[in-house]
């Protein structure tokens, strides 16, 4: 390949980057939170619930996990705004990233919360906790810390996804790169810089739950063993 | 504007025969490249396995669509242009090999350890031990996890339309700049992909359930 | 609730009332018309052979499963019906230890004993610590308050049970086969602790293979049989004049 590879447009292009990355930081963040809380629920509800609770749940993880994250990205930001329901870009992306993002983590944390055994939750009970008490303080933190390397690799796919929100004109990294590129004209090298960036972002968002882990999971921070 | 009619429909039906086609060229693609990954991240040599993991931690840490970029727009600058399909195929071809030999690598490495003594033990060589005794159990393994990472695949051809490869996300997009009913047409897409994947998703399910009564 | 027809002479302050169970599992019926009462202070052995319905019969009484017939009263509240209001001030009067310990391993043994005295008594931490301490020195496990369960062997685990229920101060205590899944050496442990909750007058029932001990501390012994109080009596009187061949073959059996 005879390709000139020039980088010469990062010294007056890089802040753009830096804008970017940052929103990509900013809508993951907010997404990730978002689904944690929204698949958390939606687990205790799949396992604790009656029937007319388990059946919506189970319709809504399967329809977000049949149907790809682009078209439900379209439907909420331009199927929405035909709808009335006009959203800015940026929450239109976080709705979309919450609702696919809580799908699959209702089902990482279905495992956790199963592998809870029923003996725990008699205990909690013969000493008077509540059902929420028990949840809370019994079945919550260990059904997390059990599965805790599956969430952290689906939430650095939904770091990683959050490329696809390009397409509904968020200007975050991956919108950068098509900017900066459909400037300069050096894709290859644009899309190099972006593509290291985000692996980047991935070993900084690998990085991160690592730490969080480590103030979550008092025990395993002490004793050093799988739950 | 246009209403939308029964035409659209069928439309939108083609399209996703594209989808079909361009998810089946991804599956062989990816499980070609995808096996010799496996392979290579259980080889004996260091540098193989090392030069493996790399492609897969390369690949899994960045956006499918970034890859798609650099495939047609970048591979387009550098002088070699790739028509829209090719460029899809390319992708998610690397894509799902890198995914796919994580999954192989996983399920190779789950047969037993007294499986290779035995063949050992029989006095077969190295190739032999993988061609008759570990590789045909590390099949059975893998027939779930596989048939679910389809799915993927499937959904994943959406964003071929970024590069204008008209599969079914693509022909939605055009049914709507004629039409304007986003909602509706995003929604029967949405559909037509659901109608695709949850069989997959059900198969992969209950292959699941039977590899652990088997055991 | 009807005390009407007891058929013998019941002791009126009795803190356990046990009248007419039947409790099925879909088409099986495990208990079949139990019957028998606890005194305050009193220690119940309840003994029998697997499948006689022991344990079924102590989770019965403990609230964790609900009867189709009969009915289970304990310190004045009737537990034995789904439903039950009773139930929520049954768990503050009834502690119960099981056989596998069930203590929560992500939490300290000290962070287990206060879990409930804060949730559910709503103590403060400082109180619920002190009253960790008690308990804990009361079953000789003052060292091991920031330890793990994971940490510790399973008869110091199932102290810390013992202690755990204990800290609620209950009135009555359950223990089911609380030393069947140990070593012997770390059984012996156990039972001294059991024997001294005794010896300070905890209404005791509990379901145990330890015929030396049921012998040594229980003032009551329940033996069970296809599901119904087969004999039942003071410890003395029952092991020196059983009065049917299934005892005898039981008793027998297990030494």
């Amino acid at each position: 390949m005879n390709y000139q590879f020039d980088f010469a447009f990062l010294a007056e292009r890089w802040p753009d980057f830096v804008a970017g990355a940052w929103l990509t930081i900013q809508l993951t963040v907010a997404s990730i939170a978002l689904g944690l809380v929204v698949g958390t629920i939606c687990a205790l509800a799949r396992v604790y619930g009656g029937p007319w609770l388990r059946r919506p749940v189970g319709a809504y993880v399967e329809l977000i996990r049949n149907t790809p994250l682009l078209v439900q990205i379209f439907i909420v930001y331009f199927g929405l705004s035909s709808l009335g329901l006009k959203l800015s870009a940026e929450v239109s992306a976080v709705i979309a990233l919450v609702v696919n993002g809580g799908a699959y983590t209702t089902e990482i944390m279905r495992a956790g919360i199963q592998s809870i055994q029923r003996t725990q939750l008699e205990a909690a009970d013969c000493l008077g906790l509540t059902r929420l008490q028990t949840i809370l303080h019994v079945v919550l933190l260990p059904a997390m810390e059990r599965v805790y390397p599956a969430l952290t690799s689906q939430f650095v796919l939904l770091m990683l996804a959050s490329s696809i929100t390009s397409q509904i004109s968020t200007e975050e990294l991956t919108a950068t790169a098509n900017l900066v590129q459909s400037d300069t004209y050096r894709s290859f090298e644009v899309y190099i810089i972006v593509a290291v960036v985000y692996l980047g972002l991935s070993a900084l968002y690998r990085f991160a739950f690592w730490l969080i882990g480590l103030v979550l999971f008092e025990r395993k921070r002490r004793l050093g063993t799988a739950l | 504007m246009i209403q939308l009619n029964a035409n659209h429909f069928l439309y939108l039906l083609q399209a996703a025969t594209w989808t079909l086609l361009l998810s089946l060229i991804a599956f062989v693609g990816g499980s070609i490249v995808g096996l010799a990954i496996a392979l290579l991240r259980v080889s004996k040599s260091a540098v193989l396995r090392g030069v493996a993991s790399g492609y897969i931690q390369l690949i899994q840490g960045t956006p499918l669509l970034i890859l798609l970029f650099l495939s047609y727009f970048g591979l387009g600058i550098a002088g070699y242009k790739l028509v829209p399909i090719v460029a899809a195929g390319l992708s998610l071809t690397l894509y799902a090999a890198a995914f796919l030999g994580e999954i192989w690598r996983g399920c190779i490495e789950s047969v037993p350890r007294t499986q290779w003594e035995a063949s050992d033990c029989l006095g077969l060589n190295r190739f032999q031990q993988y061609a008759y005794v570990v590789l045909p159990q590390a099949v059975r393994l893998a027939i779930p996890p596989t048939v679910g990472f389809m799915v993927q695949i499937v959904k994943n051809t959406s964003l071929a339309s970024v590069i204008g490869f008209v599969e079914l996300a693509r022909a939605g997009q055009i049914v709507n700049n004629s039409t304007f009913e986003p909602f509706t047409i995003f929604v029967v897409v949405a559909a037509i992909y659901f109608a695709m994947c949850y069989p997959l998703s059900l198969a992969a399910r209950a292959l699941e359930r039977k590899a652990h009564v088997g055991r | 609730m009807s005390d009407a027809e007891a058929p013998r002479e019941e002791p009126r302050d009795a803190i356990v009332r046990i009248r007419d169970v039947v409790k099925e599992f879909g088409a099986l019926r495990v208990l079949d018309g139990v019957g028998f009462d606890v005194a305050p202070g009193q220690v119940a052995a309840i003994v029998g052979r697997s499948g006689s319905g022991k344990s079924t019969l102590l989770r019965c009484i403990a609230g964790l499963e609900t009867v189709q017939a009969g009915s289970i009263t304990v310190c004045g509240h009737d537990v034995g019906r789904p439903g039950s209001a009773a139930r929520a001030q049954l768990r503050r009067d009834v502690g119960m230890v099981f056989q596998s310990y069930n203590l929560f391993p992500h939490l300290t043994v000290e962070r287990n004993i206060t879990l409930a005295l804060t949730l559910v008594k709503k103590e403060s931490r400082d109180e619920a610590m002190v009253k960790a301490a008690e308990v804990l020195s009361l079953v000789g496990l003052t060292d091991k308050r920031t330890a793990y369960p994971e940490q510790l062997s399973g008869g110091q685990q199932q102290r810390v049970a013992i202690a755990r229920s204990l800290a609620l101060q209950p009135q009555v205590m359950l223990f089911d086969e609380v030393t069947s899944a140990l070593d012997p050496e770390l059984t012996a442990e156990v039972l001294a602790v059991m024997e001294d909750l005794a010896r300070r007058g905890m209404t005791m029932i509990t379901v145990t293979h330890e015929m030396g001990f049921a012998r040594r501390v229980a003032d009551l012994v329940v033996f069970m049989h296809k599901g119904k109080v087969w004999e039942i009596g003071p410890t003395d009187e029952l092991f020196a004049r059983p009065k049917t061949a299934e005892f005898s073959q039981f008793v027998s059996s297990e030494l």
